[in-house]
C-alpha cells in the first residue's frame, strides 16, 4: 500500500495551481487535506504525474460572512469549520452535520472544499451543499466561474469541475428566520459513511428534503406541508423511488425503510425548529 | 466488580499490580517486528495476488518487472516447487499447498509471485509489470454448495471438495431420542471472521548457504507444531530453521499462527538472492489472504423430556476452512470435540463431522477456535428448548448443569472437566448481576411499544489444549498407524546470575497479554523479590530458548501451562538455594523463608543473608559446595499434565487441560427507525481458577468481549458468487470502536483447578464463545425471531422485520 | 512554487518534538514511512495505510492527524509530534501514567496513536466527557482492551488536569 511515482508541487499562489492544472492535461491532482486522496494513492487507485499540494496555499483559510452568504476557502479544513464562532447561527446544519463527518483525526486534515470536490454519494458535506442550494467557486486560468451544488455534483465521485478548474471557496446560504434545520444519519459505525443521511429544511411553507448514500448524488425533493399521513406517504413514494440500490454495505430494503423512518424523524426535528 | 473477593494468596499473586511492559509501549520505545533494524543488504518484498477466486495459471511474464530498477527477483510457483514441499496439515490428502501457488490459484488473494526489490515502493511499483494470464474457472463460495456434485472441484486429486466425513457415537443417542419426550432441534451458520490484530504479519528471513539453513525474524504467535510445517516444507532439518519474535507483537488472538506460510516465502526468496528479505504485510492483504475463522453450519438436535432434561445431542457440523487445508486445521472442529455437550451433563451423542474447502482464504486460528462455532449452535438451542418448554432459561440451564459436587467430571466424548460449581456461578450472575431488573427493563420497554429482549449463554472455556486431539479426526486404525499424540509439553527456565539477579524465559510468545507482569509476580512470590526486579526475556528464539511443540500462545495455555510450570521451575531453584541457605544461616531448610529480598529464619528473622548473595554464590565459589549439591545457577522446568491422553479407542478425548466456566446475559434493545442494536447491559460471569493478576484477566476478558461484539454486530468476510472479496478495506470489514463496545459487568468465581500447579485455569478466549451467541440469543428474544444469523448489521436485523413494508404509492397517496 | 521531481529525493526538515531534523525524501514517501524509515522514530505504527485504524496519529502543528495519509513533503517546515516527545526527562506524562494505571493498554501497537489524539483532547478541550471521549476513539482500532479502560484513563487524567488548572474566572 505505497503510493506511485508523480511529482510534487508546493503553490504559493492560486495562479501556479491553476497554471499547473492547465500545463498537465489532466493528470494532476489536487492536495488539500488529502483524507481520500492519499488513500486512494496508497491503494494505487489513482496514478497522477502531478499532485499539486494546496494546503497552504495563503489567503485561502477565511470563512466569511456577508450578504447572507458564508464563503469558505479552500485550505479551511472540517475541523476549521467546526471551531468557528459563528457556525451555529449562521449555519446550524453544518453544525448539526458536521460530527458526522468521518473522525476527528481526519476532520483535522480533511477540508470542506476538498469533500465537495471529492463528492463521495454518501458523504455528508456534498449533502449540505445541496441541500442549502450553496455553490461552488470554480477558478481556472480561463477565469472564474460559479456552480450550483446541484450543477457542480454530476456522479459518484464526479463533478462538472473540468480538469483545469479547481474549487476556490464554497458559499453556503446562511441561515434564515423562520426555517428550521434537521439533519439525521444512519451509519453502521460512528464516523463511517452514512448508509442513508437526510438533511432537511423546513419553514411554514413547506420542507426541502436532501437524501445521500442512496444514488449517485444528493436528492432533492420540496414538498409543501402536508399532514402526517400524507407525509408518510411521501416519504415512502420516495424511498421506493430512490431506495432501490443494494451493495456489500445495505439492503435496498434496509434504505427505503430509513429513508421512511429515518426521514419522518428528521422532518420532525426540523419542524420542531421552525422559530 | 467481583462478586467474589480476589484470593490474595501472596505478596504478589492475586494481585493487580501494574504492568513491567507499559513503560516502553506507553513511551514509543517497544520493538516490534517493523521496528527492529535490518541488515544493510536487507532487501524487501511484496506480492502479486490471485485477482480469480479459481483459475489455472497460464503464463506468468516476468520480463518487465526484472528490468526495472531496484528489482532484484521475481519469486513464482515454479520456484516454490523446485525449492519447498507443500505444506503438511492436519489430515493426510493430495493437496500440494505450496507459498506461492502452483498451476492453480484457488482463492482470491492467493500468492502469485512475489517480488523482491530495494525497497517496498519499488516492489509495489514491480508488481504492476507482472503479466499473468489466467484461465478462469467456475468458483464456489458456500461450503453447502461445494460438496455438491455440482460445485467445482478445488483440488482434482482429492477428487471432492469433501476432506473428511466422520460419525461419532457417544452412549446411545438412537434410544435416547426414542424414549424422549421432544426433540428441538436448530440449523445454524456461523459467519467467517477474523481478529484482525492492529500489526499484520513481518517476516525477515535471511538464508545462511554454508549451513544451508535460515535464520527468520516473524511475529509468529506458534503453536511450535508449526515450526516441523516449515522445516519440513524448507526440506531442512528443524535446526537448520531458527525462528524468532521480535519483543514485542502487536497483537494475534491466534492469527499470526498465518504468518508461517509467509515465513517459508521468504525463505525461499532470501535463498534465492542470498541475501535478508523483509515483508510487511499490509491491510489490504491481511484482510484478503491472510487468515479466517472457520464457518460452520452445524444442524443440532436435543432428546429432551417433560421436565427439561436435555438426554442426548445429535450434531451435524459442516466445517468451511476455506481453499486449502492449512495447519493445524481442521483442529478448529476438534478443538472442543471432548466436551460437545457443553456445560450439561448429557450422556449420549451423536455426532458427524465434515471438513470442506470453499474458494475462500483458508481458515486458521482466531480467538475461540471453534468455539463460537460450537457454542453459537448448543445455545441458540437452548434458548429454543426453553421457548418450546415454556421454561425459563436460565432454569433449563441450572436443571442440566453438570454438578459441583461431580467434578473432575468425565464428558461423554472423553473431557475431563476439573473443576467449577457451576450453579453457583449462575445464582450470583443472577444476583450480582441484576437479572431481575432487566425483567423489569423488558417489562416496562415492552408496554411502551419498543423492542427489548433478553439472552443468555453458558460456555465451558478449554485451555491448554492437548496437541493430540487433532488425531481425533483420525479414525483409530490411521493414529494406530502414525503413533499416539498427546500432552502439551511446556518449558521454562530460570537463570540466576553472578549477581544473584533472576531472568527468565518462557516458551510462550506474548502479543500484549502482559505474560511478563505475570511471571514477574510468580518468580517474585516464590523468590521473595520484587517483580521488577526479575527479568523476562520478551522475544523469543528457537536457537536458544527451550520449546516444544506446544510452544506459543495459544489455546489460552498461558495461566495453567507457563504460569504454572514456571511456578515449578521457581520453587525447585527456591529448594536448592534453600539448600545453601540453611549452611549459611545455620538453619534448616524447613524453617527457611524468602521475602522483601531476603533469606532468613522463621524463628529469628534477624538471622538472615541477602538473596542476591546467595542467589549469585554458585558463581563465585562452585567449589564449595555442599555435599551432593550441583552448583545452583539455572533450573529448567518441563511439565505436561498427565490428564491429557492421547484418543481412545472408543475416540474419547480430553482435549483440554482446564476447563473454566462463563455465564453471560444481557438485554438489548433494537432502535425501530435505525434497528440498531443498543446494549443495555451485559453482564459476563467468569471462573478462569485462581487469578495471578486480576486486572489482567478483566483485560482479557474485556477484549474477548471486544472481539464477541465484533463477531455478533458487524464482522464478516464477504465474498460474492464468484468468490470476489467484499470486505477488503477497514471501511468494509468493520471493526467495532469505542462508541459501539460497551463496558461489560465482569463478575467472578474461583475453583481452582486440580490439574495446574497454580490452580489457575486460561481465559482470554471465553467471551469470544459467549457474547455472540448470548447477543444473538437477546435479539431473538426482542424480534420473537427464531433463526438469526450474525453479523446482526441493521440491515440483516430489518430483514427480520421486513413484513410491514408498506408497498409503493400506498392509499393516501396524493 | 516549489516542484519536486518523482523518483528524486528532496530536502525535507521540520521540527521533531522540539528538535529539527532534516532527511531526504521522495515525493510518494508517506509521513509514516519517513518517521520511521527515515528518521528512526518508530513509536508510531502502521496498521492499516487507508486512515481507518488510527495506529500512525501523530500531531501536526498541534492537531492529531494520519500520518499515512500525509505525504512526508508537506511536513516541510511544521511541528510534528510523536510518542516519542510525551515523556519529559524520563518521566511519564500524566496521560501516559493513567494509561498504565488503568491497565488501558495490552499490545500497545495502537496506544501511541491513541495518546496523541487524546494529548490533542487536553490541550484543546475544555468539555470532555465519557462521550466526547468515545467519539474521539471512534477514530482508532484497538482490539486488545475494549475501549473501557483506555475511557477511564481519560477521564481521570482529564479531571486531574482540570483540577489542576486555575478556574477560567481566577
Amino acid at each position: 500500500m505505497k503510493p506511485p511515482v508523480f511529482d510534487y508541487a508546493f503553490v504559493e499562489h492560486l495562479d501556479e495551481v491553476v497554471e499547473l492544472l492547465a500545463a498537465d492535461g489532466g493528470e494532476a491532482r489536487l492536495l488539500a487535506g488529502g483524507q481520500s486522496l492519499i488513500a486512494m494513492l496508497n491503494m494505487r487507485l489513482i496514478q497522477p504525474t502531478l499532485v499539486v499540494d494546496i494546503s497552504r496555499l495563503p489567503d485561502h483559510d477565511f470563512i466569511t460572512l456577508k450578504e447572507g452568504v458564508v464563503e469558505i476557502g479552500c485550505t479551511v479544513t472540517q475541523s476549521d469549520l467546526q471551531l468557528w464562532p459563528g457556525l451555529a447561527e449562521s449555519l446550524p446544519l453544518l453544525k448539526r452535520a458536521l460530527p458526522w463527518v468521518g473522525h476527528r483525526q481526519t476532520r483535522n486534515k480533511g477540508t470542506v472544499c476538498g469533500s465537495i470536490a471529492h463528492a463521495d454519494p454518501s458523504a455528508e458535506l456534498p449533502l449540505c451543499l445541496a441541500a442549502l442550494n450553496g455553490e461552488a467557486v470554480l477558478y481556472s486560468s480561463r477565469g472564474e466561474r460559479v456552480l450550483a451544488a446541484h450543477e457542480l455534483q454530476v456522479g459518484t465521485l464526479e463533478t462538472a469541475c473540468e480538469p483545469d478548474e479547481m474549487i476556490r471557496a464554497l458559499r453556503f446560504p446562511r441561515a434564515v428566520p423562520g426555517v428550521g434545520y434537521g439533519f439525521g444519519e444512519v451509519a453502521y459505525r460512528h464516523g463511517d459513511f452514512a448508509i442513508v443521511a437526510i438533511a432537511v429544511l423546513a419553514s411554514t411553507e413547506g420542507v426541502r428534503i436532501a437524501v445521500g448514500g442512496v444514488s449517485e448524488k444528493p436528492e432533492i425533493c420540496e414538498w409543501p406541508l402536508m399532514e402526517d399521513r400524507f407525509l408518510n406517504d411521501a416519504l415512502n413514494d420516495l424511498a421506493w423511488k430512490l431506495g432501490t440500490t443494494e451493495d456489500q454495505h445495505a439492503t435496498a430494503y434496509y434504505r427505503r425503510s430509513l429513508i421512511r423512518k429515518l426521514g419522518r424523524r428528521v422532518v420532525g426535528e426540523a419542524l420542531a425548529c421552525v422559530g | 466488580m467481583a462478586s467474589e473477593s480476589v484470593t490474595l494468596w501472596g505478596r504478589f499473586l492475586g494481585r493487580s499490580i501494574e504492568r513491567v511492559e507499559d513503560a516502553a509501549l506507553l513511551t514509543g520505545r517497544g520493538r516490534f517486528g517493523d521496528d527492529l533494524p535490518v541488515r544493510a543488504d536487507t532487501l524487501h518484498a511484496a506480492f502479486l495476488r490471485s485477482p480469480h477466486a479459481h483459475a489455472d495459471l497460464g503464463v506468468i511474464d516476468v520480463s518487465d518487472a526484472l528490468a526495472m530498477k531496484g528489482v532484484e527477483a521475481v519469486v513464482t510457483g515454479e520456484d516454490a516447487k523446485a525449492h519447498t514441499k507443500p505444506f503438511v496439515a492436519g489430515l493426510k490428502q493430495p493437496i500440494k499447498h505450496y507459498c506461492v501457488a502452483v498451476e492453480r490459484v484457488r482463492y482470491v488473494g492467493e500468492p502469485v509471485a512475489i517480488v523482491v526489490a530495494k525497497d517496498r515502493y519499488i516492489a509495489e511499483d514491480a508488481l504492476e509489470k507482472i503479466h499473468v494470464t489466467y484461465q478462469p474457472l467456475s468458483a464456489v463460495v458456500d461450503v453447502e454448495k461445494s460438496i455438491t456434485s455440482a460445485a467445482p472441484v478445488l483440488h482434482e486429486a482429492v477428487g471432492s471438495n469433501l476432506l473428511s466425513d466422520r460419525t461419532f457415537i457417544y452412549g446411545a443417542p438412537d434410544e435416547a431420542f426414542l424414549d424422549s419426550d421432544h426433540r428441538v432441534n436448530i440449523t445454524v451458520r456461523y459467519p467467517r471472521n477474523s481478529c484482525t490484530p492492529i500489526e499484520c504479519f513481518v517476516v525477515v528471513a535471511e538464508y545462511d548457504p554454508a549451513k544451508g539453513g535460515y535464520d527468520v525474524l516473524a511475529n509468529f504467535q506458534g503453536p511450535f507444531t508449526l515450526h516441523s510445517v516449515m522445516a519440513l516444507a524448507l526440506g531442512v532439518p528443524a535446526n537448520r530453521l531458527r525462528l524468532r519474535t521480535p519483543p514485542d507483537s502487536g497483537g494475534s488472538f491466534g492469527v499470526k499462527q498465518a504468518v508461517f506460510p509467509y515465513v517459508v516465502a521468504m525463505a525461499l526468496a532470501s535463498r534465492l538472492v542470498c541475501r535478508p528479505v523483509k515483508w510487511v504485510e499490509d491491510r489490504l492483504e491481511h484482510l484478503l489472504a491472510a487468515n479466517a475463522a472457520t464457518g460452520r453450519v452445524t444442524r443440532i438436535e436435543a432428546a429432551v423430556n417433560n421436565e427439561g432434561e436435555i438426554i442426548a445431542f445429535d450434531i451435524d457440523q459442516l466445517e468451511d476452512c476455506g481453499a486449502y487445508l492449512r495447519a493445524p486445521e481442521p483442529a478448529s472442529l476438534y478443538r472442543m470435540h471432548g466436551n460437545l455437550s457443553g456445560a450439561y451433563k448429557l450422556r449420549h451423542i451423536r455426532v458427524r463431522n465434515r471438513v470442506a474447502l470453499t474458494n475462500t482464504v483458508p481458515s486458521g486460528l482466531n480467538r475461540g477456535f471453534g468455539g463460537p462455532q460450537l457454542y453459537y449452535a448448543i445455545e441458540r438451542l437452548m434458548d429454543r428448548i426453553a421457548v418450546r418448554l415454556r421454561m425459563d432459561p436460565i432454569e433449563l440451564r441450572k436443571r442440566n448443569f453438570v454438578l459441583a459436587e461431580q467434578f473432575p467430571y468425565r464428558c461423554p466424548a472423553g473431557a475431563l472437566l476439573d473443576s467449577g460449581d457451576y450453579q453457583r456461578s449462575v445464582d450470583l450472575a443472577v444476583t450480582d448481576g441484576k437479572w431481575q431488573e432487566l425483567l423489569r427493563r423488558r417489562n416496562q420497554a415492552r408496554a411502551e411499544g419498543r423492542l427489548y429482549g433478553i439472552g443468555c449463554a453458558a460456555v465451558v472455556e478449554s485451555s491448554m489444549s492437548n496437541m493430540g486431539y487433532i488425531t481425533t479426526v483420525l479414525d483409530a486404525e490411521e493414529r494406530a498407524r502414525v503413533g499416539p499424540k498427546n500432552g502439551a509439553l511446556t518449558i521454562v527456565t530460570v537463570t540466576l546470575d553472578p549477581l544473584g539477579s533472576v531472568s527468565v524465559v518462557i516458551d510462550s510468545l506474548p502479543q500484549g497479554q502482559g505474560h511478563q507482569t505475570a511471571i514477574a509476580q510468580v518468580i517474585a512470590e516464590v523468590l521473595g523479590i520484587l517483580p521488577e526486579e526479575v527479568a523476562i526475556e520478551s522475544g523469543f528464539d528457537s536457537g536458544v530458548a527451550g520449546w516444544s511443540i506446544a510452544a506459543g500462545n495459544y489455546s489460552s495455555r498461558f495461566a495453567p501451562a507457563v504460569a504454572g510450570t514456571a511456578y515449578l521451575a521457581a520453587s525447585r531453584l527456591r529448594d536448592r538455594l534453600s539448600r545453601l541457605a540453611c549452611q549459611h544461616l545455620n538453619v534448616a531448610t524447613e524453617k527457611l523463608e524468602f521475602a522483601d529480598g531476603k533469606i532468613f529464619s522463621s524463628d529469628n528473622p534477624a538471622n538472615s543473608v541477602p538473596f542476591r548473595r546467595i542467589a549469585g554464590s554458585s558463581h563465585w565459589s562452585p567449589g564449595t559446595l555442599p555435599e551432593g549439591l550441583e552448583p545452583v545457577v539455572r533450573e529448567t522446568a518441563t511439565w505436561t499434565p498427565p490428564q491429557l491422553e492421547a484418543p481412545d479407542a472408543s475416540d474419547r478425548i480430553n482435549g483440554a487441560t482446564a476447563y473454566g466456566f462463563i455465564f453471560d446475559f444481557c438485554g438489548v434493545e433494537v432502535d425501530r427507525v435505525t434497528h440498531h442494536i443498543r446494549i443495555d447491559h451485559y453482564v459476563t460471569m467468569h471462573d478462569a481458577g485462581r487469578r495471578i493478576n486480576p486486572a489482567l484477566l478483566d483485560g482479557q476478558i474485556r477484549g474477548a468481549f471486544a472481539h464477541g461484539i465484533g463477531a455478533a454486530l458487524f464482522e464478516r468476510f464477504r465474498y460474492d458468487d464468484d468468490g470476489q472479496f467484499l470486505s477488503g478495506t477497514f471501511a468494509d470489514y468493520l471493526v467495532p470502536t469505542a462508541c459501539e463496545v460497551p463496558d461489560p459487568i465482569i463478575l467472578h468465581t474461583e475453583s481452582p483447578s486440580p490439574f495446574t500447579p497454580l490452580g489457575t485455569k486460561g481465559a482470554g478466549e471465553g467471551q469470544s464463545m459467549s457474547t455472540p451467541v448470548c447477543i444473538a440469543n437477546a435479539v431473538a428474544d426482542a424480534l420473537g425471531v427464531d433463526d438469526i444469523e450474525l453479523p446482526l448489521t441493521p440491515d440483516r436485523v430489518a430483514a427480520l422485520m421486513s413484513d410491514d413494508e408498506p408497498s409503493f404509492r400506498s392509499a393516501g397517496a396524493k | 512554487m516549489r516542484r519536486l521531481n518523482a523518483g528524486q529525493r528532496h530536502l525535507v526538515q521540520f521540527d521533531l518534538n522540539g528538535k529539527l531534523v532534516s532527511e531526504e525524501s521522495e515525493p510518494r514517501l508517506l509521513l509514516s514511512d519517513f518517521l520511521r524509515g527515515v528518521l528512526g522514530s518508530t513509536g508510531s505504527h502502521v496498521g492499516c495505510e487507508h486512515g481507518v485504524c488510527g495506529a500512525c496519529t501523530v500531531r501536526l502543528n498541534g492537531r492529531a492527524v494520519r500520518s499515512c495519509l500525509t505525504l512526508a513533503v508537506q511536513a516541510n517546515g511544521e511541528r510534528v509530534e510523536t510518542v516519542e516527545g510525551l515523556a519529559r526527562d524520563g518521566v511519564l506524562s500524566p496521560l501516559q501514567q493513567a494509561f498504565r494505571r488503568h491497565h488501558a493498554l495490552q499490545c500497545g501497537f495502537c496506544t501511541p496513536g491513541i495518546l496523541m489524539s487524546l494529548a490533542e483532547l487536553l490541550d484543546a478541550d475544555t468539555d470532555v466527557n465519557e462521550k466526547s471521549v468515545r467519539e474521539l476513539l471512534s477514530g482508532h482500532l484497538c482490539r486488545c482492551t475494549g475501549y473501557g479502560n483506555i475511557v477511564r484513563a481519560a477521564l481521570d487524567v482529564f479531571a486531574e488536569v482540570s483540577a489542576t488548572e486555575p478556574a477560567p474566572d481566577a
